[in-house]
């Protein structure tokens, strides 16, 4: 019994599965509100599937690339939950799960790109063989420096279609297509860590100022 | 006598990971992971980098307090954790990772206010605090005076700073002296060495300051007055007799800090008052507060200096208390909120 989640874009996606059987599933309506929404979600993913939390075998979780404050609710949630049920945490890259689920629901044939909003006008992106097996990436670029006529799936080639001509579904991870992409072995499973793939803004000061 | 609650408490709200677990008033552990060395080469805490090592820290200290207490996460009767006030991204992973623990172990949340787990901690090694108590809480985010009757249901908020934290100018002024981040232990260790001989301001104890301010801070000018002094010493061509600078420093802000708070123990007819914060492990100014307190009949509460810096056990210690007092639970859905006001204790 698996419990799934995903933190890296704006809206928190939670599922528990049976192998590949999704029992339950949902998407936030707010956007931004990791913090507040991912417990209630799992709480209730759990209650509408009759899955006590004990019952789980193994947790998986989007590790992004994502925003980072989403990112790390869903990755200390994870990690902790795993910890205190004593059961293994998988990570997915996130832009993987998008692949995986564009191959099996046929909106892409041959190669193509996943590409999600990276805010500061960048985009994450990767690239993917035909059956789903990523070649390239993840990495953080500008729109234009990762500009491909390939099919595109993901919230970016939405956001940016000068560079991405050729949108296709779907444009958000879901936690249902995780725990399939899991079960059925179609993804690379990581350690529970973050893809930040950004250092953090900071800058050492400078010497100090007179103030007179 | 009934079961005492065992509860664990999660601290996340600047640099500290930290992990604490009492029974009742017992404290059992006090795991604290610090990133401080990431953020010394910068001067001041970097919320980012903070935020990612609280997420590295948040397990490994889980299992070490846990360890370190004898228990199993199972034995936990309930989970407590500051949700504010704090960095915003650091409180969100503290208050996620407690959440988790909550959902896994099916046991109550509650979210506590930093600033009254800060005087709630002090229960765990002077026993039950007297209603009514004053708290002065000095640290590098926080300056504030408080009178507390019922820790779970209020604080009455009688003073802050309207500049700087106190802890803060510990900082800067050590910056100036060319002394390492933090700046709080290094200006204490320096000024042991000192003398006091350079007057430096008082702020807000002038008489017409008093009207509006009395019993508000502010370190802002005693900053700028050290920073100008140190300048024209160097100016001058003169070595700057850092030890003796930091310890007037130190002494302008003990001063005001002992002076304010046994005038409002004196407004009030309190006859206890707390000391918490980081900057409460101050030598000069744990020193002067037993002294100048002792003349004006005032006893004092300071709690050992690692129970003062940020930890776990301080948040541990309001949620034991919520849960002896019948206090209701949070809600799954809490927010980390950055600027919790002072007046709410449990959110
Ligand atoms: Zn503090």
């Amino acid at each position: 019994m698996l419990l799934a989640f995903d933190t890296a874009t704006p809206l928190v996606t939670v599922a528990v599965a049976n192998g590949s059987d999704v029992l339950a599933e949902s998407v936030a309506v707010t956007p931004m509100k990791h913090g507040e929404q991912l417990a209630p979600q799992i709480e209730a993913v759990l209650a509408e599937a009759g899955v006590h939390r004990t019952a789980l075998t193994a947790i998986a979780v989007g590790v992004g690339p994502g925003p980072f404050t989403g990112l790390r609710v869903g990755l200390v949630t994870a990690r902790t939950l795993g910890h205190v049920l004593d059961v293994p945490v998988h990570g997915v890259c996130s832009l993987d799960v998008l692949a995986v689920e564009a191959v099996a629901t046929g909106t892409v044939s041959g190669d193509f790109a996943v590409a999600t909003d990276a805010r500061r006008k960048e985009v994450y992106t990767a690239r993917y063989d035909g059956t789903g097996v990523r070649r390239r990436g993840p990495e953080v670029l500008r729109p234009l420096d990762a500009a491909t006529d390939l099919p595109v799936v993901g919230e970016g080639a939405r956001l940016y279609p000068d560079a991405f001509g050729h949108a296709v579904a779907p444009i958000r991870p879901s936690a249902g297509w995780l725990a399939r992409a899991v079960a059925e072995s179609r993804v690379e499973l990581l350690g529970p860590e973050p893809l930040y793939l950004r250092r953090p803004d900071a800058v050492a000061p400078g010497p100090v100022r007179p103030v007179s | 006598m009934t079961h005492e609650p065992l509860v664990l408490g999660i601290e996340t709200s600047c640099d500290e990971t930290g992990i604490g677990i009492v029974r009742g008033t017992t404290l059992l552990a006090d795991a604290v992971a610090s990133s401080v060395d990431e953020h010394a080469r910068f001067g001041g805490v970097v919320p980012e980098v903070a935020s990612r090592a609280h997420l590295e820290a948040m397990v490994p200290t889980l299992r070490r307090a846990a360890e370190t207490a004898g228990i199993r996460l199972s034995d936990v009767d309930a989970v407590a954790v500051t949700s504010g006030p704090g960095l915003a991204g650091a409180l969100l992973v503290g208050v996620a990772a407690a959440k988790a623990l909550a959902l896994g172990l099916d046991k109550p949340l509650y979210g506590v206010n930093h600033l009254a787990a800060h005087v709630a901690v002090d229960q765990l090694e002077h026993g039950p605090l007297p209603e009514p108590c004053l708290a002065l809480l000095v640290s590098g985010g926080h300056s504030s005076l408080l009178q507390v009757t019922d820790l779970t249901l209020g604080v009455d908020p009688m003073g802050a700073t309207i500049d700087d934290a106190a802890g803060e100018a510990f900082d800067k002024v050590a910056r100036l002296l060319g002394l390492p981040f933090p700046g709080g232990p290094h200006i204490d260790r320096v000024a042991a060495e000192g003398q006091i001989t350079i007057d430096f301001p008082r702020g807000l104890t002038s008489r017409r300051d008093l009207e509006r301010h009395r019993f508000d801070f502010s370190f802002s000018g005693l900053k700028t007055a050290v920073a100008r002094w140190v300048e024209a010493k160097e100016r001058a061509g003169e070595p700057v007799p850092v030890a003796d600078v930091a310890a007037s420093f130190q002494e302008a802000v003990c001063d005001v800090l002992v002076r304010k708070a046994l005038d409002a123990a004196r407004e009030r007819g309190i006859e206890d008052l707390m000391i918490g914060g980081g900057v409460a492990a101050n030598s000069r100014l744990r020193a002067m507060a037993v002294e100048r307190a002792a003349a004006a009949g005032v006893r004092v509460r300071v709690p050992r200096p690692g129970l003062c810096t940020d930890n776990g056990a301080m948040v541990a210690a309001l949620g034991a208390e919520m849960v002896a007092r019948g206090r209701t639970p949070s809600a799954l859905d809490l927010p980390a909120d950055s600027s919790l006001p002072v007046t709410t204790v449990l959110s």
